[in-house]
């Protein structure tokens, strides 16, 4: 059936298609958390990913691009911020805005700059992240079996790629184990509780949308600098709205985050090697699997696998008593 | 405190307005257009002839539709991300019907046609509401995940089941009896010319679900209980009103009205089913039902400003630098500053009659 060489080509390219789901998932995690929905995760990364295109092919640094990529992200959270923060309006709404926003500005703005119909050029050598080789990698490439999964698979991505995964256990560390991740996680459940013990809700809630404009803006800068090499229209592709539904399957909790990204980033992987695949005789079609991962969301969602609880105070804004 | 009516209806909508093109118009200025210029080309090309007229009034009629749906949907205070996914099934539903028979004439294809479209659309919208009311799904993520469904079942229906002979994953095209008479033959029956467009009398069809659903939401039990579900849910529930069926027949009527867009689109203008049947539309009602207050006579308002806007960026990038994705960033900005930033307009609008010395509160209750 299926060799180990290609199984390892499959995963690899899984890893490289999750680390960006993953990144915004993160992201959606830190705001939700704080009790901010955010369906505005689709137009950060498309922003950053438009910006760090087009500042890495200007300048030919990449890492000017990933910088730039990360502020064009944070501002689009700040707007986001504003929106729901300080003027209490709809979150969703804003997020429904910023998509739309992202979608015609990063075009209008890429037709001015390069002239090239809605693109940036394409990217060489300084402007793309380059893959990694970890120690050892060639010295141990003829080891049976383990030798090819660590040369192939998990050595030689861009540091984006390893960037993304160790945000999990970081994530998970700041959350569960720091006072600024217990406060966050209070005032996405009770805010009322967090401003009657003196601490900032608007700063709070400040804080975890600048985190998640930051972790978008690498989502962004790795989808047109290391993914691809260059930016086109709509190059998220609907990628936010996946790993929305990557934190709603993993509960909004950040290992099980990683395991979302990755069985979605494997069901993308499979779905760009294989037109259709046969399941147990029967032809699986290429657009079920693409359809998939919204799918099993829904399945989630519906609570039949388990509840899919969301933070209680998420998507309102927290009045003061006055 | 609450502000007079008018102030809320016409005055915050108006300022809402004018800041999103004030942003729009830097937005144009930046990229070294002159702004006053690209607004004199859009508005002449949406409204300065009848061809302009056309495209503003078939864009409009989808807008009405979608925007219809979206705003049902906030009555009950249910927001209705999915207009797209149920546009898109209610395509699939008036190509089903159109391609199933041989139709005579397009007064006996229509109504069937759209009852095809309603049905589909209603349906795809009844599983997410169903979640919603007895699972506690929130339809927002729902209805999000549908759209992308019904975007893939789509793409999988015209390259397999569907699929006419030939390289386009399209369906065959519809037969003649199906055809809706234009705008150009209907006024030409009166001798009045008129270019040729899109425009059909599905418009016609969209000014009467405006009344429908006004009647609906004002002059029927139903619509009574819609918006007092809308306004406390524990209030509805203590009258005896059930939330399980306000939600359930809330989100059909939604997803039916985003199905009839259907009509207009699909059975108007492309004549066979697409991969892309939307194109966006159910997004627009979501900046069309902000705009409108959720109310039709707003919907139909915003409806027509937003197809003029569609046809008027069309123009724009024929004549000028500024490409149609400049559309896409006024609909963002109107959402953002209506939807979004209202409170931002809305508390100094507020500090202003206070500081005027007028009790605004009074006038209201006066007015009740």
């Amino acid at each position: 059936m299926m060799d180990l060489n290609t199984i390892i080509q499959i995963l690899d390219s899984t890893i490289r298609l999750a680390t960006p789901l993953l990144l915004a998932c993160l992201a959606g995690l830190f705001s939700e958390r704080a009790g901010v929905f955010d369906i505005g995760l689709e137009a950060k990364m498309l922003v950053a990913a438009f910006f760090s295109a087009a500042v890495a092919a200007t300048t030919g640094s990449v890492w000017l691009g990933l910088c730039a990529g990360i502020a064009a992200s944070v501002v689009f959270a700040l707007i986001h911020g504003l929106a729901s923060i300080t003027f209490r309006g709809d979150q969703l709404i804003s997020g429904v805005a910023l998509n739309f926003l992202a979608s015609g500005m990063t075009v209008l703005i890429a037709r001015d700059w390069f002239n090239e119909g809605g693109r940036t050029p394409a990217l060489i050598d300084g402007g793309r992240f380059q893959p990694i080789t970890l120690p050892f990698a060639e010295a141990l490439s003829g080891v049976p079996v383990l030798g090819p999964i660590y040369h192939d698979l998990i050595s030689g991505h861009s540091i984006l790629v390893y960037v993304a995964f160790l945000m999990v256990p970081l994530t998970w560390y700041v959350l569960h184990r720091t006072r600024f991740g217990l406060r966050l996680r209070a005032v996405g459940e009770n805010p009322g509780a967090v401003d009657t013990a003196g601490i900032s809700v608007v700063r709070l809630r400040y804080s975890a949308v600048l985190i998640a404009g930051v972790l978008c803006g690498i989502a962004g800068a790795y989808l047109a600098t290391g993914l691809a090499a260059g930016f086109v229209r709509d190059m998220t592709a609907g990628r936010g709205f996946i790993a929305l539904a990557a934190l709603i399957f993993a509960k909004w909790r950040p290992w099980y985050a990683m395991g979302a990204c990755l069985l979605f980033g494997l069901l993308d992987a499979i779905g760009n090697r294989y037109q259709s695949i046969e399941l147990l005789g029967i032809a699986v079609p290429g657009q079920f699997m693409q359809a998939l991962p919204y799918i099993l969301t829904v399945v989630i969602l519906a609570g039949f696998v388990g509840k899919a609880i969301p933070p209680r105070a998420g998507g309102a804004a927290y009045v003061k008593e006055r | 405190m609450t502000l007079p009516r008018w102030a809320d209806v016409v005055l915050i909508p108006l300022i809402n307005l004018f800041l999103a093109l004030l942003v729009s118009g830097l937005v144009v200025l930046l990229i070294g257009e002159d702004p006053v210029n690209a607004m004199k080309i859009m508005v002449n090309g949406a409204v300065g002839s009848s061809y302009g007229w056309g495209y503003t009034l078939f864009y409009a009629t989808n807008f009405i539709f979608t925007g219809l749906a979206v705003a049902v949907a906030f009555h009950a205070r249910l927001f209705n991300i999915g207009g797209e996914g149920q546009a898109q099934l209610g395509a699939l539903g008036v190509a089903l019907v159109a391609l199933s028979l041989p139709w005579p004439h397009w007064t006996v294809a229509l109504p069937f046609t759209i009852l095809g479209g309603a049905v589909f659309g209603a349906a795809w919208a009844a599983v997410p509401a169903y979640l919603q009311a007895r699972r506690g799904s929130h339809i927002v993520i729902t209805t999000i995940m549908f759209n992308f469904i019904a975007s893939a079942l789509l793409v999988y229906l015209l390259v397999s089941a569907l699929k006419a002979p030939g390289m386009a994953p399209e369906s065959a095209r519809f037969p003649a009896g199906t055809f809706l008479p234009s705008a150009r033959d209907l006024f030409g029956a009166f001798g009045i010319s008129f270019a040729r467009s899109p425009l059909n009398v599905s418009f016609l069809l969209g000014l009467v679900a405006c009344y429908l659903v006004w009647v609906l939401l004002w002059r029927t039990r139903l619509g009574y209980e819609i918006r007092a579900y809308g306004h406390s849910e524990p209030a509805a529930i203590y009258a005896g009103i059930s939330p399980f069926r306000i939600i359930m027949v809330t989100m059909l009527i939604s997803g039916a009205l985003a199905g009839l867009m259907a009509v207009n689109a699909v059975q108007g203008e492309a004549q066979r089913l697409l991969q892309e049947n939307v194109l966006g539309a159910g997004f627009v009602g979501i900046a069309v039902a902000l705009m409108g207050r959720s109310h039709p006579v707003g919907v139909l308002i915003a409806a027509i400003l937003f197809g003029a806007l569609y046809q008027g960026g069309a123009e724009l990038e024929f004549e000028t630098n500024v490409p149609r994705e400049m559309v896409l960033v006024i609909q963002a900005l109107v959402i953002l500053f209506t939807g979004a930033l209202d409170n931002m307009v809305r508390d100094p609008v507020k500090g202003l009659f206070l500081r005027l010395g007028r009790r605004p509160g009074a006038d209201v209750k006066a007015a009740e």
